[in-house]
C-alpha cells in the first residue's frame, strides 16, 4: 500500500492545507464576534467585576490609619496596647485633622462599634493640646473609652484590606468583637425576610404564569391559523408594550377607587367605605407581575406545543385511553421542555424585578432589587448594594446555567 | 372549534369550560391595556370612570390631557420625547451593527466555543437590570460618561445587542450557505457578498432585532435612572417620576400614545416574521 501523501495544488500535503484553511475560517468567525465581545467585556463584564470588587473592598480605612494598624499588629489583644500604638494613633489622627478627612473614618468605625463617632470627634478636637511623649495617658485623659480594650479590638477588626461583612449583613449576620459570625439582633433582621419574599413572589408568579399560560398556549397551538393569529395579538401586544404603561394600567385598576374595587363593592364582598387595599402591598406586586410576565411563559410553551402532532392524542384515545389519560401520558410529557424553558425564563425575570414592585408594591411588596436601588441612590452604601447585587447575580447565574443545560441558550426564541 | 357529533356530554362540558378559562386568561392579558384609553379622554382630573363616561355623555370626554401633554407649560414630555428618540435611534444603530456582525460569526460552523460566547453575549438580557444599572453606572462614572447622552447610548447598546444576536442567529439557522459560496466562486469579495446576498436574505431578522433593540431602549428606565442628569431625561423616566407622585390623566395620554406605538411595532414585527419564514421556506 502506498503511503504517499496527497498533495494539494500548492504542493503542501492536503492535511496541512486543510488545517490552514480551517484555521483561517476560525479566525474569520472570531474576528466577527470580537467587536461585540470586546465591547461587552469592557463596558459590561468588567464593570460587573468591579462591582464584586467593591463589595469586599475595605482598603479606605487601612490607608487612612496606616501607622496605627502597623503597630497594632504586634499587640497581644489581652491588655491595653503599649505606648507606641497610642503614639501611632496620634500621628495618624493629626494628619487626618490637618487634611480634614477624619469624617470618612468615623462612619466606618462607628459601623464596627457604636461610640466611635463621639470618641474620634472629641479626640480630634483636643489634639492640638497634646504634648509630646506619654500619649497613652493623654489619650485616656481626653476620653475614657481609649482605656477600654474593646475599642482597640474593634480597631484591629477593621484593619484587613478585604472584608466580607457586607455579605454577612445581607443575610442578617455580623461579626462580633472576637471575629465570630453571629446573628443580627432580632429587630435588625430584615434581609432574610426580603430574600424569602423575593423567592416566594418569583416562585408563585412562575406557578401562576404556568397555570394561566398552559390552556391558552394549547388553544393557540391547536386553533386554525386565522383564529390563532388573531388571539396571538392578545399575547404579543402586552409583550411589545412599555413596562411602565402596563404597570400604570395596574395602578389604575388596583387603586382604592378603581374598577376592580368598584366591582368588589358591587358584588357586595366589601362595604363601600371599607374597600380592600389591593395596591401598595404584596398582592399588587404579585397580580401585576403575573400579567406582565405571562407572555414570556406563553411563547415558549406555544412554540413547543406547535410541534406536537394532533394525531398522537388521537392515537392515544383510539388505543383506549380516556382524554385525560391521553393528555397525562402523551401530551403533557411532550410539553415539558416548553414548561422548563418558560418557567426558568419567568423566574429569572421575576427575581430581579424592580419597576413594578417599586410602583405597586409599597413597603411590604418590595423585592431585593428595590433594596439594592435604595442603597445605591439613597443610603449611598455602595459596597452593601454591590454585595446584595452579587448575591442576586449568583442566584440568577445558577438558573441561567440550568437554563443553558436544559434548553440551550441558542434556543431562546423571541416573538 | 366544532366538536364532532359523537362527543360525550362530559367532554362537551369540559370543552366549553376550557374555552371559558382561555377567554378569561386572554381577557386578563389584554384588558388592563384598554383601561387606559378611555381614561386619557377624561374631562375630569381624576383617574376613574365618572358617571358621565359610563353613560357615554360627550361632555365627559375631552382632549385636554393631550393638549396638556403637547403644549402644557413646564411639561417635560417634549424634551423627554426628543431625548428618547435620539437615544433609541443611535442605540438601535449601534446594537444592530454589532449584534448582526457577531451573529454572523456565531452562526459560522467554524466558530469555536460557540455556546460559551453566546452565553456571554446574551448575558445583558438575563442579568437583572438593577445589577446592570449599578455596574454600568460605576463604569460610566469612572470614564466620565455619567449624565451624558454618549453614556446612555452605550448602555442601551449593551442592553439591546442580545436581542439582535438572538433574532439574527435564528434567521441564519435556516440559511443556505451555498449561495454565498456561489457568489465567492463568481468572484465577489466578502463585503460585496454580504451586502448583495446575505443581508437581503437575513434582513427580516435584522430588522426585527433592531425593533427589539429600539423598544428596549425606548422603554428602559432602570439604567437611565442611574445615568441620566436633568437635561437627558427620557419618556420612561418622566413616566416613572410621574407615577411615583400621582396618577395623572396626562400620563394616561402619554401611555395611550405609547400603546399606539407598540401596536404599530407589533404589526411590523409580525409582518417581518412571516416574510422571514417565507424567505427561508418554512411553511406553517
Amino acid at each position: 500500500m502506498s503511503t504517499e501523501k496527497i498533495l494539494s495544488s500548492d504542493g503542501l500535503p492536503l492535511e496541512v492545507s486543510l488545517k490552514k484553511a480551517e484555521r483561517k475560517n476560525k479566525m474569520k468567525a472570531m474576528m466577527l464576534v470580537a467587536p461585540l465581545f470586546l465591547f461587552i467585556l469592557i463596558t459590561y463584564l468588567m464593570p460587573i467585576g468591579d462591582m464584586l470588587f467593591r463589595s469586599v473592598d475595605d482598603r479606605m480605612i487601612t490607608k487612612m490609619l496606616p501607622n496605627t494598624f502597623t503597630s497594632l499588629e504586634k499587640w497581644n489583644g489581652k491588655n491595653l496596647p503599649e505606648e507606641q500604638v497610642y503614639a501611632a494613633l496620634y500621628e495618624d489622627l493629626s494628619y487626618l485633622k490637618k487634611t480634614k478627612t477624619y469624617g470618612k473614618i468615623i462612619a466606618r468605625l462607628n459601623y464596627e462599634k457604636g461610640g466611635f463617632s463621639s470618641l474620634i470627634k472629641k479626640t480630634v478636637r483636643k489634639l492640638g493640646k497634646f504634648e509630646e511623649g506619654n500619649y497613652k495617658s493623654q489619650f485616656i485623659e481626653t476620653h475614657k473609652r481609649w482605656g477600654d480594650i474593646n475599642y482597640f479590638i474593634a480597631l484591629r477588626n477593621v484593619a484587613p484590606n478585604w472584608s466580607y461583612v457586607k455579605y454577612l449583613k445581607g443575610v442578617d449576620l455580623k461579626l462580633d468583637q472576637d471575629g465570630n459570625i453571629i446573628q443580627q439582633p432580632e429587630d435588625r433582621r430584615i434581609y432574610k425576610t426580603l430574600w424569602l419574599r423575593t423567592l416566594k413572589v418569583a416562585f408563585w408568579v412562575t406557578v401562576f404564569c404556568f397555570i394561566l399560560a398552559y390552556p391558552i398556549s394549547h388553544l393557540l397551538a391547536t386553533l386554525p391559523m386565522k383564529y390563532s393569529n388573531l388571539l396571538m395579538i392578545c399575547v404579543l401586544l402586552p409583550f411589545w408594550t412599555s413596562l411602565l404603561v402596563r404597570t400604570s394600567s395596574w395602578m389604575v385598576l388596583l387603586q382604592q377607587q378603581g374598577p376592580i374595587n368598584d366591582f368588589i363593592v358591587m358584588l357586595g364582598l366589601a362595604a363601600n367605605d371599607n374597600r380592600p387595599e389591593l395596591m401598595y402591598n404584596v398582592i399588587g406586586t404579585f397580580v401585576a407581575m403575573t400579567q406582565i410576565l405571562l407572555p414570556f411563559m406563553v411563547l415558549p410553551l406555544y412554540s413547543v406545543m406547535k410541534t406536537i402532532s394532533p394525531s398522537l392524542m388521537r392515537a392515544g384515545k383510539s388505543l383506549g385511553g380516556t382524554p385525560f389519560v391521553a393528555f397525562r401520558k402523551i401530551y403533557f410529557p411532550l410539553t415539558v421542555p416548553g414548561i422548563g424553558a418558560g418557567s426558568l425564563l419567568v423566574f429569572i425575570l421575576a427575581i430581579g424585578y424592580y419597576i413594578t414592585p417599586a410602583l405597586v408594591g409599597g413597603a411590604s411588596g418590595s423585592l431585593i432589587s428595590n433594596t439594592i436601588a435604595y442603597h445605591m441612590k439613597s443610603s449611598l452604601d455602595w459596597a452593601f448594594a454591590s454585595a446584595l447585587g452579587a448575591m442576586l447575580l449568583a442566584g440568577v447565574l445558577v438558573i441561567y446555567w440550568l437554563y443553558n443545560k436544559l434548553v440551550g441558550i441558542d434556543n431562546i426564541k423571541l416573538g | 372549534m366544532a366538536l364532532p357529533t359523537y362527543t360525550s356530554w362530559n367532554y362537551r362540558i369540559w370543552h366549553y369550560t376550557y374555552l371559558t378559562i382561555c377567554g378569561l386568561v386572554f381577557f386578563f392579558l389584554i384588558a388592563p391595556l384598554f383601561v387606559i384609553l378611555p381614561l386619557s379622554f377624561n374631562a375630569e382630573q381624576y383617574i376613574h370612570f365618572s358617571a358621565g363616561m359610563i353613560a357615554l355623555d360627550p361632555d365627559a370626554f375631552s382632549l385636554r390631557w393631550y393638549e396638556d401633554m403637547i403644549w402644557g407649560t413646564k411639561n417635560p414630555w417634549g424634551l423627554a420625547a426628543k431625548n428618547s428618540i435620539i437615544i433609541a435611534f443611535f442605540a438601535t444603530i449601534g446594537a444592530t451593527i454589532l449584534g448582526t456582525v457577531a451573529a454572523l460569526g456565531l452562526s459560522s460552523r467554524h466558530m469555536p466555543y460557540k455556546a460559551a460566547f453566546m452565553a456571554v453575549l446574551i448575558s445583558p438580557m438575563i442579568v437583572p437590570l438593577i445589577i446592570s444599572g449599578t455596574a454600568i453606572f460605576f463604569f460610566m462614572a469612572k470614564v466620565g460618561l455619567a449624565a451624558t447622552f454618549t453614556g446612555i447610548i452605550l448602555a442601551h447598546i449593551i442592553l439591546g445587542t442580545p436581542f439582535v444576536v438572538i433574532t439574527v442567529t435564528a434567521t441564519l439557522t435556516g440559511f443556505d450557505h451555498s449561495v454565498t459560496r456561489a457568489a465567492t466562486s463568481l468572484g465577489s469579495n466578502p463585503v460585496n457578498t454580504f451586502m448583495k446576498i446575505t443581508l437581503p436574505l437575513i434582513l427580516p431578522g435584522v430588522i426585527s432585532g433592531a425593533l427589539f433593540a429600539f423598544v428596549t431602549s425606548f422603554d428602559e428606565v432602570v439604567v437611565v435612572m442611574f445615568l441620566a442628569g436633568l437635561e437627558n431625561t427620557t419618556i420612561p423616566i418622566q413616566m416613572w417620576v410621574g407615577l411615583r407622585e400621582q396618577l395623572s390623566p396626562t400620563i394616561m395620554a402619554v401611555a395611550t400614545c405609547l400603546i399606539i406605538m407598540s401596536t404599530l411595532i407589533l404589526v411590523t414585527a409580525e409582518l417581518l416574521r412571516r416574510r422571514s419564514e417565507r424567505l427561508r421556506g418554512i411553511n406553517r
